[in-house]
């Protein structure tokens, strides 16, 4: 058997010809948000969705954004771009910085965690930084407290690069067939010696927080001038890290709306006539079922004598309903105003 | 475990029932449902297991 064919029949066993990214917008296509957001020192969803920005140092902070910068050829039209805006030359005690992803457990059976036949699966991702050096990305499921973690290294400045890290499977800690956080992975960007004076777990086990980020060399926030950018993710059963699943922007959308999404003023629809008083209701049906009741962040609404909040009525993962609470003529001619989205639903993990 | 700074928690009264929580998480104003799995509820549960947060009646 010629090697091709090998190679062929080796990841036809391993993977699926479809569907093969457990990660979503790995391409970072979809920011509902925001596409860049400044000066971001708090752990947020700041920019690109299902991508959270880790950051406990306080006074370290960074720009972010989705940029048009990607690594030539490849089909990408998006990347994720972190960089330096408030310095912080040394991270102390339990500081940790970086990029995270997690992922309910529906979406990791096929990993088969837990049994005997419990899979390896391998991250794979392109990264470009004027920061070279060595790089963690550590591997948690909170179900069962345990960890397993890799390191890449950035060996030319400034220059798109391929990573692929390949994980155990893990016949312990199986994973819980639902919608809670199941597995995250979160790319280090820069630690305190609390998370990384022990001994780095190199297969899953038991999580010491000593040991989370042991090996890491680069702290991004070290100065302004470093940037770091990321793209193509793809988290995949096997220990082949294939070519990168593109998918089409709805796709990704309908993927991303599970965890998160907004209405619009002008999706929002109802504006009361002067003069309509009492208690108004309205239903919001979600464009996808979310994994979750939802959060709701409400907008300002405004009236003919000023601006009012409406409440959540009831809600399910499917729908909203809600209340205009008017009741006065001074709240007649109730309409969506100034905020922008009106309604912010969000059931990440 | 997320670090979240939660204030001014209220329930919210709608219906005759209390159906939400309204807070202000990171300095943004929310409302919160009471579902388990919804990962400010279970925060705000897990502050007020620990005493941190107290959730006040509804008006």
């Amino acid at each position: 058997m010629s090697k091709a064919a090998e190679l062929a029949a080796l990841i036809g066993s391993q993977t699926a010809l479809s569907n093969r990214n457990i990660v979503i917008n790995g391409a970072m296509q979809v920011a509902q948000r925001a596409t860049s957001a400044s000066a971001k020192s708090s752990a947020g969803f700041h920019v690109v969705d299902r991508f959270k920005f880790v950051n406990n140092t306080s006074t370290g902070a960074v720009d972010i954004e989705q940029s048009t910068t990607v690594p030539a050829g490849q089909g990408f039209g998006s990347s994720l771009k972190v960089s330096t805006s408030t310095a912080k030359a040394t991270l102390t005690g339990t500081n940790e910085f970086g990029i995270q992803q997690r992922i309910e457990g529906r979406n990791l059976q096929v990993l088969n965690h837990g049994t005997s036949s419990a899979s390896k699966a391998t991250l794979s991702f392109w990264v470009r930084s004027n920061k070279t050096g060595t790089y963690v990305v550590w591997f948690y499921k909170e179900g069962s407290n345990r960890n397993i973690q890799r390191q890449f290294t950035i060996s030319s400045a400034d220059t798109w690069e391929k990573k692929a890290l390949t994980i155990d499977g893990d016949t312990s800690g199986s994973i819980a067939n639902d919608s809670s956080n199941e597995l995250e992975f979160f790319i280090v960007l820069g630690t305190g010696p609390d998370r990384s004076s022990g001994t780095a777990p190199t297969t899953w086990q038991t999580l010491d927080n000593a040991d989370r980020y042991v090996g890491q060399t680069v702290n991004i926030l070290d100065s302004t001038s470093n940037n770091f950018y990321l793209t193509g993710v793809q988290l995949e059963v096997g220990e082949q890290a294939t070519p990168f699943e593109h998918r089409s922007f709805g796709d990704e959308l309908a993927r991303c709306q599970r965890y998160y999404w907004q209405t619009n003023r002008l999706d929002f629809g109802p504006s009361l006539g002067s003069g309509n008083v009492g208690n108004f209701r309205q239903f919001i049906n979600f464009p996808t079922e979310m994994r979750e009741a939802p959060t709701v962040t409400v907008g300002t609404f405004a009236s003919e004598s000023g601006s009012f909040t409406p409440s959540v009525a009831s809600i399910s993962t499917r729908v909203l309903h809600h209340s205009f609470e008017v009741g006065t003529s001074s709240q007649a001619n109730a309409r969506v105003r100034g905020d922008n989205p009106a309604f912010k639903y969000s059931a990440e993990l | 475990m997320d670090n979240m700074t939660i204030t001014n928690a209220q329930y919210l009264l709608v219906d005759g029932g209390e159906q939400h929580i309204k807070a202000t998480i990171d300095g943004v104003e929310m409302q919160v449902p009471i579902a388990t799995g919804n990962k400010e509820y279970d925060e705000i549960q897990r502050q007020v297991a620990a005493g941190d947060l107290t959730i006040a009646d509804a008006d």
